[in-house]
């Protein structure tokens, strides 16, 4: 059984709370007691029916406003895959908790009303989708019940739809037509909509390939720990702990080490108690190497004969501002990186995006929380890294504040900066 | 060894990353140990992270006094077998102490007064990291928790500003006095836990295993007859094939009636089941955000 992690954004009113409601009753993921709180709640809350997001909007300031707040995470496997889904509220102010939930997303959903069709919500999402290079974009035109199920309102949908992925570039869109209400499409194929040769939603998250080309990716593996036991039976034992980044290990590889560029061989690959011959992504594992080299948490091990990351201290970033205080031009911040971690300044903020029309904004260059924005940064010693786009590990970081320590800014690392822009 | 990792796999070289963090980016962590099933399989996680390397943290016990034997047993036997350190921090002591007030009453229990004890536990050994067992499938207010979850001087989580956590970097920066609670496991469900343990042979105490027990009913659900709960005249003691589903304290453990003596019989018995596992714990329904209140306070 594999793992698949997708996220939804949505407002109260598309459907989302009901969607996901659907997906975990009808793979018998909610409990007898969840949905008695539920109910209990419901009527706490003076409604007559039972609200579905109730099981989703888990703080107490949440269920009394009838909002969601934050990211919430809900689990539910079928025979075939184990879900985990990243539910994100879909409002403008909650940019960064969309970009959160999408991080770390191999799918998302993207809910569009039938009856709307594509909103500012909409192009927000996909945008999100885009920028965090989600792998899988489904898009499920819900409440078709309201428009009789009617062919053209969906194929109006898709085809307007068709433009914003193309300038968005996204990898790869699917379109399903469902009523959540009813669960159309959803889990059993529906009567309704005859002229839909498609999967259900389901269906189609449990066959959607889940990340294959990771292990095609140039083998990365930052070096989180280093492992000495110090003790009688492994007395010269030394292995560099870390999770794979990127492509595979071999027993027997030759290894580059950033940004020393020592190099050596694979002897070993450790994991837990066992020895074994090839370790993938995202594996965490220790490697032991022939030689003796000065290796600490931070560095980065690559394959020697493969792409090397580059290694510079002058960083191009998408940045999405998460706090309160805005971005401070000339300002020092923390920057971690993979398992790294520096100080660095703020040059320059070249561009913001309008993420609601897509347009570069120019003439305005105060980074605010939930603004997108094109910065460069110099780090005080170089960072080991490749472009987002081509690996989401080791072409992210974040911004934290020297201050208040806390998380400020989520950056993805571009090289080419025309990749990045879009009109429409 | 297969290119497609499986959702275990993936979920425990996840944790193992987790683990690897706290002991590098933290001065003093702990493991915050319960004897559930759930703090056993972190035990483990953390012995795999780290070996051939002793775990280079602590064991720490919150002990509320009212301990089921078998737990303890289990503990101490665990705990010689990874070769790691015990620390246990005593509710009674709090008591004692007067730092701490016991409840009165029929439903008494110390559940709630364990966060007096963890709080002065991880201030004495000045701890920077406590790593717990919760997972996000538990409870809807841990839903929204994070895996480096951090905590105020007073040891108070604030669920409306929390730190954003993206990919898998983890901001575990902090001030003099704060510091954070860290969930390895938070994306496992209570059923990948059961697979996990089927998987790994791992031994658990005989309490989740079918035994005969004396045992008493009350608001719907079966304790176990000892003297850490006080029964009212009308709670007649019969014995009983049960079984813990979750083990907490003596006061806050509900038992289930069930014959499984296998970890198979019971991965099949929590497969049909209807009811979620903390239904059976008393601790969570006292109100609708039992759990949440709990946390802020500086619970588990």
């Amino acid at each position: 059984m594999e793992l698949l992690r997708f996220s939804t954004a949505g407002s109260v009113d598309d459907g989302k709370s009901t969607l996901i409601g659907r997906l975990l009753y009808d793979s018998k993921s909610i409990f007898e007691d969840q949905l008695q709180a539920v109910k209990d709640a419901s009527k706490k809350l003076g409604g007559e029916e039972v609200n579905l997001a109730l099981l989703t909007d888990g703080l107490r300031a949440e269920r009394e406003q009838g909002i969601t707040i934050d990211v919430a995470y809900r689990y539910f496997a079928t025979p075939k895959r184990k879900f985990i889904i990243a539910d994100t509220p879909g409002h403008i102010e909650y940019t960064r908790n969309m970009v959160t939930g999408a991080s770390t997303a191999d799918v998302a959903i993207i809910l569009i009303d039938a009856r709307n069709g594509i909103i500012e919500q909409s192009k927000r999402h996909s945008y999100i989708a885009s920028l965090l290079q989600i792998p899988n974009v489904i898009v499920a035109v819900n409440k078709m019940d309201l428009v009789d199920f009617d062919e053209s309102v969906f194929n109006a949908i898709v085809d307007q739809y068709r433009t914003i992925a193309e300038t968005l570039k996204l990898k790869n869109v699917i379109y399903i037509p469902i009523s959540a209400r009813d669960g159309d499409n959803v889990v059993d194929r529906s009567s309704n909509t005859p002229w839909y040769n498609g999967d259900t939603l389901l269906h189609l998250l449990e066959i959607l390939p889940v990340r294959v080309d990771e292990n095609r990716l140039p083998a990365r593996l930052p070096v989180q720990f280093v492992i000495r036991p110090h003790s009688t039976e492994f007395h010269d034992y030394r292995a560099y702990a870390g999770r794979i980044s990127g492509g595979s290990f071999k027993v027997g590889d030759d290894i580059t080490v950033l940004p020393s560029n020592t190099t050596s061989k694979i002897v070993a690959i450790d994991e837990g108690l066992n020895s074994i011959d090839e370790a993938y992504t995202p594996q965490s594992v220790s490697l032991r190497l022939a030689d003796n080299i000065d290796i600490s948490r931070g560095d980065m091990i690559v394959k020697t004969e493969q792409q090397k990351p580059v290694v510079s201290a002058n960083v191009s970033l998408l940045v999405c501002w998460l706090n309160h205080r805005p971005l401070n031009v000339g300002g020092k911040y923390i920057i971690r990186h993979t398992t790294d971690e520096t100080r660095a300044v703020i040059k320059d903020v070249h561009f913001k995006v309008n993420i609601n029309t897509l347009e570069n904004i120019l003439d305005d260059k105060t980074v605010n929380m939930n603004d997108i924005a094109h910065v460069t940064i110099k780090t005080m010693k170089p960072l080991k890294f490749d472009s987002y786009q081509e690996n989401r590990t080791t072409g992210s970081l974040i911004i934290i504040d020297e201050g208040t320590l806390e998380t400020v800014g989520a950056g993805m690392i571009v090289h080419d900066l025309e990749d990045q822009t879009f009109s429409i | 060894m297969h290119e497609k990792l499986t959702h275990l796999k993936e979920l425990e070289s996840e944790s193992i990353f987790i683990l690897r963090e706290v002991a590098a980016q933290f001065e003093k962590p702990a493991l915050l140990f319960s004897g559930g099933k759930d703090s056993i399989v972190m035990a483990y996680l953390a012995y795999k992270a780290f070996y051939p390397a002793p775990i280079p943290f602590p064991f720490v016990h919150i002990d509320t006094g009212h301990n089921f034997e078998e737990t303890i047993v289990y503990r101490d036997e665990l705990v010689k077998k990874l070769g790691a350190e015990l620390i246990v921090g005593s509710v009674q002591e709090s008591i004692d102490t007067g730092r701490a007030v016991e409840e009165k009453g029929f439903n008494a229990s110390r559940n709630k007064l364990q966060t007096v004890t963890l709080l002065d536990t991880l201030e004495k050994f000045k701890f920077d990291a406590a790593l717990g067992g919760a997972r996000r499938d538990e409870e809807k207010a841990r839903a929204k928790e994070r895996f480096f979850s951090h905590r105020d001087e007073f040891g108070q989580w604030d669920p409306k500003n929390q730190r954003p956590e993206l990919w898998n970097i983890f901001n575990g920066k902090k001030h003099l006095g704060e510091h954070f609670r860290v969930f390895p496991i938070s994306n496992w469900t209570e059923m990948d836990v059961w697979q996990y343990i089927l998987q790994e042979n791992i031994p658990l105490p005989s309490l989740y295993y079918t035994h005969e027990r004396e045992v008493f009913y009350r608001d719907g659900q079966w304790y176990a007859a000892l003297d850490a709960i006080t029964r009212r005249p009308t709670e007649d003691v019969v014995v009983k094939r049960v079984r813990c589903r979750t083990i907490g304290d003596i006061t806050c453990t509900g038992l289930s009636l069930s014959t499984a003596d296998s970890l198979e019989d019971i991965i099949s018995e929590i497969a049909s089941s209807r009811i979620t596992e903390r239904g059976g714990r008393t601790d969570d329904k006292r109100s609708e955000s039992a759990m949440e209140d709990r946390k802020k306070e500086g619970y588990f």
